[in-house]
Order: structure tokens, then sequence, then C-alpha cells
């Protein structure tokens, strides 16, 4: 029973969400938010499995997301988008193929991932992280230079693919594919980083020497590593390109690499249910934070004493939340969670289900 | 015929022929010979910067000799990586200890067997049978290696939270838990006084008994050395001075000189 408790809860979780949004009992916007707190989760369990299990300081994580996006986006178009011509396959498959897009998205962000993982050999900590941000700027760059997916005006027609699952079933499509591939995500994480041969990670980052020496193959560790983190940024890529509907580089640069890392410093680096906390926490905040009138009311004090100055929404938030970022780091500099599990940190939990 | 031969002469475990390595203007080791036999407890001394890390760092893999060859087990390891030396058959512990202190007791243990773990990345996803048997019997063997090493009751414990003559047991444990022909300890008695360094020797020779395994340490203290090796090998300068039994080691004039000084200055 114990052994099954999670995914019982999971399952009576995902149904109730499905149901609710099927008929209508939570609104479009809600939807929205929940699925971004599900693409936001995948991607901060994702970093946090380079930036916190293995040590190594990377951030180009929007990068891995950008080529997710891109890549199955122009097929999801090819295959039920008219952008290119007539689509390739019939739109009653889509149900089937869609799932395989984003995997073979995620797939090809894992391979490109070899661009940051083949120089980690050598290199460590601030090195790395110039690397990883010259990544990003690097695929950004060159997917703006691509005319055939739009350069800089972006690229759009995957909400074909979404009204052709539609047809197929009117239902929250989307909705479903976010829960279903978050919770594989963190499933794929849990699984791998809780088998000795995971653990291999850990050992590289608390002594690459040692790990070395005592038969770690390290070199093959980091690119499996970073191919599975890099894989899954890839899939919410490919899961935020259809919900969106239109994909820019822009909107896959430095800034929502530092997002993806606020998230992991702010669950605490090298847990999984820290991470997945704290993408729930930041996607929440940003969107209260989005309400010009509780940002009035937050600054009232301040705006009683400068009446003549009028503080918009859009761009208080990006001083809340890196002013939340330091008071973390100031006074609980592990994060949330701290290198902890829930079951670490409430041992009674662990009476109730266990998670592997 | 050939055979006999082979049977009349088992290969050495590690050999190490003309080795040199130099860091820039330095020679740290110069021309270097040594041939451990199974079954052997070999011992390594000298005065500080005499190079004998440096020649287990090279035996394990971790520098690439400027000149020289290494063989273990009777196979060449130019050019391998350290986790490949490792899989043929050597373990070795550090001078600092360098033990995975985040991880619990028993993952040390585990995590040191990651070569022979047998399975990959899909099996852990999947928990396929293959990763159910090993990772089953590489939890037994550990948990059965940490109980004749008496830490079974730290097993979850984290290590940086164990007194520090125990670390260095662990170390050893850990070392051993990849089932290494030979085993290369660097000052394990560093740091040690002298009840727990007279419990390490009892622990190494018990070791070399029980887990037939061919033991070559490093080590300052003399009468560690003295009590256990049956072979001494003296460098200074990169350069062997002085070599043989305990007793010829002791009373040699070169060694004399390079510990005490010459008596003419």
């Amino acid at each position: 029973m114990k052994k099954y408790t999670l995914n019982i809860l999971l399952v009576i979780f995902a149904i109730g969400l499905l149901f609710a949004a099927h008929f209508r009992m939570i609104d479009g916007y809600i939807q929205i938010v929940i699925m971004t707190i599900g693409i936001n989760i995948m991607m901060s369990t994702s970093l946090n499995l380079v930036n916190g299990n293995m040590g190594e300081f990377t951030c180009g994580h929007a990068a891995f997301m950008c080529i997710g996006a891109y890549i199955s986006s122009v097929l999801s178009v090819f295959c039920f988008g008219s952008n290119f011509g007539d689509p390739l396959l019939p739109a009653a498959s889509v149900v089937i193929v869609f799932p395989i897009i984003l995997l073979i998205g995620g797939a090809v962000a894992a391979v490109s991932s070899l661009l940051v993982s083949i120089p980690s050999f050598k290199t460590r900590d601030d090195y790395l992280a110039i690397i990883s941000i010259a990544v990003n700027y690097m695929i950004i760059s060159a997917i703006q230079n691509m005319d055939f997916v739009g350069g800089a005006r972006g690229f759009q027609g995957m909400k074909n693919t979404v009204w052709a699952m539609v047809d197929v079933f009117d239902g929250p499509w989307m909705l479903f594919w976010v829960i279903n591939f978050t919770i594989f995500t963190v499933w794929v994480i849990r699984r791998f980083i809780s088998s000795t041969y995971g653990k291999g990670v850990n050992a590289i980052c608390q002594d690459e020497v040692a790990a070395e020496i005592m038969s770690v193959n390290t070199d093959k560790i980091k690119i499996v590593n970073f191919m599975v983190a890099a894989g899954l940024a890839g899939c919410a890529g490919g899961l935020y390109a259809h919900i969106i509907g239109y994909v820019n580089p822009q909107s896959f640069n430095i800034l929502k690499s530092t997002e993806a890392l606020v998230m992991v410093y702010l669950g605490g680096m090298g847990s999984l249910s820290g991470a997945v906390i704290s993408a729930i926490i930041f996607t929440c905040l940003l969107e209260v934070l989005r309400s010009q009138a509780i940002i009035d009311a937050l600054l009232s004090p301040v705006t009683f004493m400068f009446p003549e100055w009028e503080p918009s929404a859009g761009v208080i938030k990006w001083v809340m939340i890196p002013l939340l970022l330091i008071i973390v780091m100031q006074f609980r500099s592990e994060g949330i969670m701290g290198n902890r599990e829930l079951g670490d940190v409430f041992p009674k939990l662990k009476k109730f289900y266990r998670f592997k | 015929m050939a055979q006999t031969q082979i049977q009349t002469e088992p290969t050495p475990v590690l050999e190490i022929r003309s080795l040199t390595q130099r860091f820039g203007g330095l020679t740290a080791v110069n021309d270097f010979n040594v041939k451990l036999m199974p079954g052997e407890l070999t011992g390594l001394i000298g005065p500080n910067g005499a190079g004998k890390t440096t020649i287990f760092n090279l035996a394990s893999g971790f520098y690439q000799p400027t000149e020289g060859q290494i063989l273990v087990d009777g196979r060449p390891t130019a050019e391998l990586k350290p986790h490949k030396v490792t899989a043929l058959g050597m373990a070795r512990t550090f001078q600092n200890i360098r033990l995975w202190n985040d991880m619990s007791v028993l993952d040390n243990i585990r995590v040191a067997q990651h070569s022979q773990l047998g399975y990959g990345f899909f099996h852990a996803i999947t928990r396929s049978k293959r990763y159910r048997a090993r990772e089953e019997q590489v939890t037994k063997e550990a948990e059965e290696l940490l109980d004749v090493f008496d830490l079974k009751r730290y097993a979850e414990e984290l290590p940086k939270n164990l007194p520090y003559g125990t670390q260095r047991k662990l170390e050893i444990a850990r070392a051993l838990s990849s089932h290494p022909k030979l085993l290369l300890l660097d000052e394990p008695a560093a740091g040690l006084n002298s009840a727990d360094a007279k419990d390490l020797i009892r622990l190494i020779r018990w070791i070399h008994e029980t887990f037939d395994v061919t033991i070559w340490m490093i080590e300052h203290h003399m009468d560690v050395m003295m009590e256990l090796c049956t072979q001494i090998k003296v460098i200074d300068f990169g350069e062997t001075i002085a070599e043989g039994s305990a007793e010829h080691v002791r009373n040699h004039p070169a060694v004399m000189t390079a510990y005490l000084g010459d008596e003419n200055i």
C-alpha cells in the first residue's frame, strides 16, 4: 500500500484537475498558470540535476528549452500545420504523434547538450558558467538567423496541432500533456538519481578526483547527466511552444535561464522536492505580482510619501523577485529545502509514502 | 614449455619500469623501478617531497608519466583514464581523506563499485530485472564489507560526522569494495595517535590476510613500516637510494643521510 500512495494521489490529483478543466470549473487563466507551473517544475528539476546534484554551475539552460521548442514546433507544423504546404500526417493521428514530437525535440536538445558537456571534462565552475552562457547566445543567434523558421520574427502555426487534438476529443489537451510530462520528468530524475549509477553524479559533485579514481567514469556520467537535463528541458520547451502557439528566440534568452537558476537556488541545491516546491512558489509569485492592485497595496507606504511616483507592476515585479532571492541567500543560503528531500524534513511523511 | 614458464613465474601485480616524471624543470621521479608480486606487502618511504605520492598518482593513472612504463597485472596503463586503471584491479586511498562527505557511508561503498555495475541509464530508469539484481547484490556486498570492518552501525551516517580514525578505516573499506588485486595506501597512519596506529597495523595485516590483496604503502611512522612490510624501498629526490628488508634499510648509510643529514656538515 505504502508503495502506491503517492502514485494514487498523483493520479487522483491529475484526473481531478483535468475534470475541473474540462467542465469549465477552472477558467483558462488558471489553466495557463497551472501549465506554467508544470513547465517551470520541468525546468527547475532538470537544471537542479546539473547545478545541484553535479555541482557544476551552468546558466544557459534556456538554450536547450529553445532547441526543444523549435524542433518540436517545426516537426508539428510539418506534420499537422499548413506553413510548409499540406500536412504530412492525417489529423487523427495527432494524439499519438504529439508526444513523440515532444520527445524528438527533447532528444535533439539532449544531443546539443554536448556543446556544454564536452568542455565540462576540463573546465569547472566560473569557466563552465561562461561556456554555458556562450552556448545560450550561440543557439539563440543561430535560430535568429534561420529564415525558414521565421528568424527574429518568431515562428507560429503550432496551434493547428492543438486544434487537431481538440477535433479528436474536445478536452483540455495541453493540460493533459503538461501534467504527464511533468510527472514523467520528476519520475525520470528521481529514478536516475536514486540508483547507484546516478549517485556517481553526486560523487563527482563532492570529490571529482576521488570519483574518477574510485572507478566512476566521470566523463561519461557528465555526458549522461547533461543529456538528461537538456532533454527534459527540451520537452518543456516543446510544451511551452504549443501552449503559447508562438515561439521567438528572444523568449529563451539569459533572462529565462536566470528564472530557472532562481528556482533551483530558491528550492535548495540538489533537492528534487525543493525544486518542485520552489517552481510552484516562484510561478505563483510571478502571477500575483503581475497584478497592479497588489503592487499598489504593497508599495502604498512608499507611494504615500512620494505621491508623484506611479510604480508599474511589470517593472516592480523584477525588483521584488531579485530582492526575494537576496533575502533568501542572506538568511537561508541553502534554499527552502537545503539539500534535503521532503521525507528528510518531515520524517513522519516517510511512513505514508515511498517515492522510487 | 611456455605454459610451465608462466606458472613458475607469476605476473607481477604491479610493475613499474624506469619511470620518470618531470613537472617543468623539476624531476619529481627519476628512473624508478618496482615489481610487486602477488601477496607482497611493500613499503615506500622517503623524506618530505621525495616523490612518493607522485609515484602513487602515476600508478593510479592520475598523471601520465613523462617516460617509462607501468603495468598493472601485466597490462600497460599508458593513456588509460584513472577509472580504467581502477577497473584493472587497483584501488587506492589518499593522504588527506577524500570520502564523499554528503553521501551515506553505505553509498560511499556502493558508488565505489561503479565500474562493475553492469547496467546503464535506461536500466536505472525502467528499474529492469538486471538493475534490481545488480543493485541488490551491490548493496549486499557493501553491507557485508561494512560488517567485516565493524562499520555497520554507521551505514546511514554521513562520513563527515565520523571520528577521524573511522574515516580512515572507511576509506580503506571503500577502496576494497571494488575487489582490487592491488591496494595503494597513501600514509594511512597520518594524523593518528599511537594507539590508533597500533589498531591500524592490526587492520592492515588483517586485510592483507583476509582479502588476498597485494599492498603497497607509503608511511612516515617507521614503527608501522618496520612491523608490517617485508620489503621497503627508500627514495629521495625522486631516486631510489635503498631497498631491502626493514632491518637492512634502517641501518643503510644513505637512508641515515637522507633523513638525518650528512654528519660532515
